[in-house]
């Protein structure tokens, strides 16, 4: 087990894992979004109280899970980059913050456009909404710093200093509409016990949750794919790679 | 030959000190900044408008981030370029003493004189004197040592950037909103009669957290300019 890690986290075999993975991934996302956009907007019931907008969640709960996730996931590659000095750490925050800041301006846009009918504004000073357009800037002072480097190594390092010091939000973006009882509602699946939501709502947002992090598995995969090629170009491994993709 | 971090600590707060009573300019900008920003909120504001006072702690938090940005790209810019920096990481003394002196210099430099500042400008922008300026002040003297840390950080990631001065505020500011939003909310919450200690609470925790995490990160990020 703890061998195949190790070989793993080479990058050439990484790139040949990545290479096997991502078509199985990405035909998963296609299908779990799918089924779950389909679902959700055709033939899951209207709510009683908000009718058809509430179809909203189906884009804006997958986006804003990884908004978070993704953020979760740098702050770990970031303290494993630091720590341990893997290669493919380093390359893993660069790749995820892109990924991530999509996701979040999504669930940003999704949740203005949801807002206007249900609250009559699209935007409040809501603390689930500040943490949310914090954490936005956060990841945009991450890729902005990643630029600025001339050096790839020096910039990893420096972005996983500020992907550490940053994740203090996440926390905040999760339990602020617990903490501040805030304008935005709480989570009806992501909890213990029931969930407050009836079935035929409920499946379809699995799929899509599911097929959401299928497809920014897929676009975190292809993009570490990219970074270590760029990173590796002078590496003999990728030499032999375009040298064989070119015969 | 080891030395002592507490030292290392007072060595470099007095050398900090010895620096800036001789170019007192530099120190001497950022108050008379801060000053000139929340004068110009009253000034485009209409006159003896109320609302200014309801307004008036956001502008001087926002006032107070702002001055402190002007100072912090210069931070440890000058100490990268004289060699004092690379000193400091070949040399025997702990590297973290002497950051965490830096930092305890940059408030004293240029957050305690926002500090005295404030209670005149807040009176001038028409914010009731007495329990709620009192709150105000506490907000601001805890808060302003988070922005020297906090700014003081986000300095050390970019020493080593051509063009940090673009790049630093993007970094710094989404990481002080929180600062922003507990230190006005508690001086708000006294202003209207409410109990202002669940902000101030939440602004003494991110001083705590910040001032065991931040000086090891500006450490770690310094050295990584050498790297």
């Amino acid at each position: 087990m703890w061998t195949w890690f190790h070989r793993l986290a080479s990058p050439p075999s990484f790139y040949t894992f990545a290479e096997r993975l991502a078509p199985w991934l990405l035909a998963f996302a296609l299908i779990a979004t799918g089924y779950g956009l389909i679902a959700g907007l055709w033939f899951a019931p209207r709510d009683y109280q908000q009718g058809d907008a509430f179809r909203i969640i189906y884009v804006h709960v997958p986006a804003a899970a990884l908004s978070l996730s993704l953020y979760t996931g740098m702050a770990i590659a970031a303290v494993i980059a630091l720590v341990w000095r893997i290669k493919l750490a380093e390359v893993a925050i660069t790749a995820l913050a892109p990924v991530g800041a999509s996701f979040t301006a999504l669930a940003l846009v999704t949740g203005m456009l949801w807002g206007k009918p249900m609250w009559g504004a699209y935007w409040v000073w809501d603390a689930r909404l500040t943490s949310e357009l914090v954490l936005l800037f956060l990841y945009l002072g991450v890729i902005g710093l990643d630029a600025a480097f001339a050096d790839r190594r020096a910039a990893a390092r420096a972005c996983a200093l500020l992907a550490i010091v940053g994740a203090v939000n996440v926390p905040i973006v999760k339990y602020s509409v617990e903490w501040w009882n805030s304008l935005h509602q709480t989570s009806t699946i992501l909890k213990f016990g029931k969930p407050t939501i009836t079935t035929d709502m409920a499946l379809p947002l699995y799929g899509a949750l599911l097929g959401a992090y299928a497809l920014a598995g897929v676009s975190a995969l292809r993009r570490m794919q990219n970074v270590l090629l760029l990173r590796e170009r002078r590496a003999t491994w990728v030499r032999e790679l375009l040298a064989e993709r070119a015969a | 030959m080891s030395i002592p971090a507490t030292a290392a600590f007072t060595a470099t707060l007095g050398r900090e000190l010895r620096i800036a009573t001789r170019h007192k300019a530099e120190w001497l900008m950022p108050p008379l900044f801060f000053a000139i920003v929340v004068t110009l909120f009253a000034l485009g504001a209409k006159p003896g408008d109320p609302q200014l006072a309801a307004l008036a702690p956001s502008v001087l938090w926002v006032g107070a981030l702002l001055a402190a940005l002007l100072t912090l790209d210069r931070l440890f810019r000058g100490d990268l370029e004289d060699g004092w920096l690379e000193q400091v990481f070949v040399g025997p003394a702990p590297a973290m003493g002497m950051v965490l002196a830096k930092l305890l210099a940059h408030w004293l430099l240029s957050g305690l004189p926002l500090l005295l500042l404030a209670a005149p400008l807040a009176l001038q922008l028409g914010f009731p004197s007495g329990a709620p300026l009192g709150w105000l002040l506490l907000g601001l003297l805890m808060g302003t040592p988070l922005l020297s840390v906090v700014g003081g950080f986000a300095a050390a990631l970019t020493v080593a950037l051509p063009r940090a001065g673009l790049l630093l505020p993007v970094l710094v500011l989404p990481l002080l909103a929180p600062v922003v939003i507990f230190g006005s909310g508690a001086a708000r919450a006294a202003q209207a009669g409410l109990d202002p200690g669940g902000p101030i609470y939440f602004l003494a925790a991110l001083l705590v957290l910040s001032l065991t995490l931040l000086p090891w990160a500006a450490t770690a990020a310094l050295r990584n300019a050498f790297d």
